[in-house]
């Protein structure tokens, strides 16, 4: 049996395809942006080696910031409202009929390609004839905003779409950690004279948390490299307001043609959100995980 | 005794608490109804609007039935434009990549999980990790690799980037489908005296179908859905695939909303359709591929 089973040759044979599959498309590309990032390059012509240039000029690049900023603040409501989605996720679990119709329904916009959905919203937003500002002016308010193109809105505007199309996901991963909790503790606090909201508070709470933590680690990385809603629906626009790090690479790279620089922000990137991991999983570590039984 | 017996006197209901309850619970089902609501009335209008001219957008209440269907706004957007070569490249170019990462992730994880072999887990943490990498640190060099290997606007770098970026996602929810297996499995196939091969394929890999579909579903989304290496590697209308056509396509036809909301309609029906008879396994790949990190 371990004769055959650890056959070196077939082990091989088994794994290495996927394995350099990801090697050449996954980790050699990262060691070559981070390389790229040291050279001055427009993509076709020759590398000239600069050094830290591109990465020092990152530093002080303002416009690099104010993405950098838009990132974190999406990333900022997309954690806060991970407590709706716990909320509405809390209220599934309990006893309703029709939870498992709900959870479906709250996941069908996020199984829909970022493009329709861009293109949809656009539509949605759209000064005069979208469902936003019609609802709007039949409520009386005149003159509605053109969302997309108001600079101080536009981010905001934005934020709507990328929550709503992800929100059914959350719900599912804690509806799913919910369940998961045996219903005999739920029946022992209740004997115990544990009401709702005790349960809640203080049993189910604690027991979905490991789930909490990967979502709001998965919620903030997502939210940093975020980029498909934002370059269709406005391209970063109007004038930067709207431009967060991922489509500044992008914009630097394939418009500007400057992929030395682009390709520092592209590691820079990366950088961030391994660091933000790193930070999350440090500030929500307990000593203690709490077992079912 | 019964449990009803153990209840403390104050957990006894009163007629009173009891309506109180039932209030309590229909102000769930409200919230849950409006949560649902939110999500589907921007699909719902948009399939209106698709049945519409502009006339009828700019003139009815948003969300009113057309007056008369307009079917042939479908018809018109199928055959004009590309949106019908669009459609199939998606198709054959989802279905190519997806079967691809199975068949592979199937490989290395059966060799991970069920073979003896140092470093096993080593080569599991590096797929493990590699879902940790933003798409966009690795867009710039994936680009010129493929430049130099003559494979940008070649079909080819979809489908590799595909494959690799969905491997992880796809080993990990194959992971604890093949540490379940029993291990008489093997023991009894090498008995009667199964090679590796016939053991994986005449044996195993039948027993793991239902992971297959799981995995083969989630890997169908996310395929019919990707934007990002389309819209970068592929250039010429012959080799684009759905969202970088649908993008294209309503560049050029921004004014009229029955062609746009049709072009968007044939783009997520796919997967709505794919959504009504496979939710429960949809449901089920999501929930597990998202909370073992």
């Amino acid at each position: 049996m371990d004769k055959v089973m650890s056959n070196k040759k077939m082990i091989a044979l088994y794994v290495l395809p996927a394995l350099l599959l990801i090697m050449a498309i996954v980790y050699i590309p990262i060691v070559l942006t981070a390389y790229y990032g040291l050279n001055q390059w427009n993509g076709i012509g020759k590398m000239k080696f600069i050094g830290l240039d591109n990465y020092s000029a990152l530093l002080t690049d303002g416009t690099f910031w104010k993405s950098a900023w838009h990132s974190l603040l999406l990333a900022v409501f997309s954690c806060l409202s991970l407590l709706i989605y716990l909320a509405i996720a809390m209220v599934l679990s309990a006893r309703i009929k029709g939870a498992n119709l709900f959870r479906k329904i709250y996941l069908i916009p996020m199984l829909l390609s970022s493009v329709a959905i861009a293109q949809l919203w656009l539509r949605i937003y759209h000064p005069s004839n979208g469902i936003v500002n019609s609802v709007l002016e039949s409520l009386g308010f005149a003159n509605p905003p053109a969302w997309l193109s108001e600079p101080k809105l536009v981010l905001f505007a934005l934020f709507v779409p990328i929550l709503w199309q992800y929100a059914g996901f959350y719900i599912l991963i804690y509806y799913a950690a919910l369940k998961n909790i045996p219903s005999s503790l739920e029946e022992a606090a209740k004997i115990d004279g544990a009401n709702s909201w005790q349960i809640a508070w203080r049993i189910k709470l604690p027991l979905a948390m490991e789930v909490i933590k990967v979502t709001i680690v998965l919620a903030a990385v997502g939210s940093l490299k975020y980029f498909d809603l934002i370059y269709v629906m406005t391209d970063g626009g109007p004038n930067g307001s709207s431009e967060v790090m991922a489509s500044y690479m992008y914009h630097t790279a394939f418009r500007a043609y400057d992929f030395g620089y682009g390709s520092a922000i592209g590691f820079f990137l990366l950088v961030i959100c391994l660091v933000v991991t790193w930070i999350i999983r440090k500030l929500t570590a307990t000593k203690d995980t709490i077992q079912y039984s | 005794m019964t449990s009803e017996a153990l209840l403390p006197p104050a957990r006894q209901m009163s007629p009173k608490s009891k309506a109180g309850k039932k209030i309590g619970y229909g102000v769930l089902y409200i919230v849950l109804t409006v949560v649902a609501a939110l999500q589907l009335l921007p699909l719902v209008w948009l399939f209106f609007f698709s049945l519409k001219n502009n006339q009828e957008v700019f003139n009815l209440p948003p969300l009113s039935l057309p007056t008369h269907f307009r079917w042939e706004n479908y018809e018109k957007v199928w055959s004009a434009g590309n949106i019908s070569v669009y459609f199939l490249n998606s198709v054959w170019i989802t279905i190519a990549a997806s079967a691809l990462t199975i068949m592979l992730g199937s490989l290395a994880t059966f060799a991970m999980t069920r073979m003896k072999w140092k470093g096993s887990s080593l080569v599991l943490g590096l797929f493990m990790v590699a879902m940790m990498i933003p798409v966009h640190s690795t867009l710039i060099p994936l680009f010129s690799m493929f430049n130099k290997a003559g494979l940008t606007d070649n079909p080819l770098s979809l489908i590799l980037s595909y494959v690799a970026f969905n491997m992880p996602i796809t080993i990990m929810i194959m992971l604890g489908f093949y540490y379940a297996l029993p291990r008489e499995v093997e023991e009894a196939g090498v008995m009667d005296g199964c090679s590796v091969n016939r053991l994986f394929f005449r044996i195993v890999l039948p027993m793991t179908s239902s992971v297959i579909a799981t995995t083969g579903i989630i890997n169908m989304i996310y395929n019919w859905n990707e934007f990002i290496f389309v819209n970068t590697f592929i250039s010429s209308d012959s080799y684009k695939t759905l969202t970088v056509g649908v993008q294209n396509f309503i560049g050029q036809y921004t004014t009229d909303w029955g062609s746009i909301g049709a072009t968007l309609m044939i783009s997520i029906l796919p997967i709505l359709v794919m959504f009504l008879f496979l939710s429960d396994r949809i449901v089920e790949g999501i929930a597990a591929g998202s909370v073992k990190g």
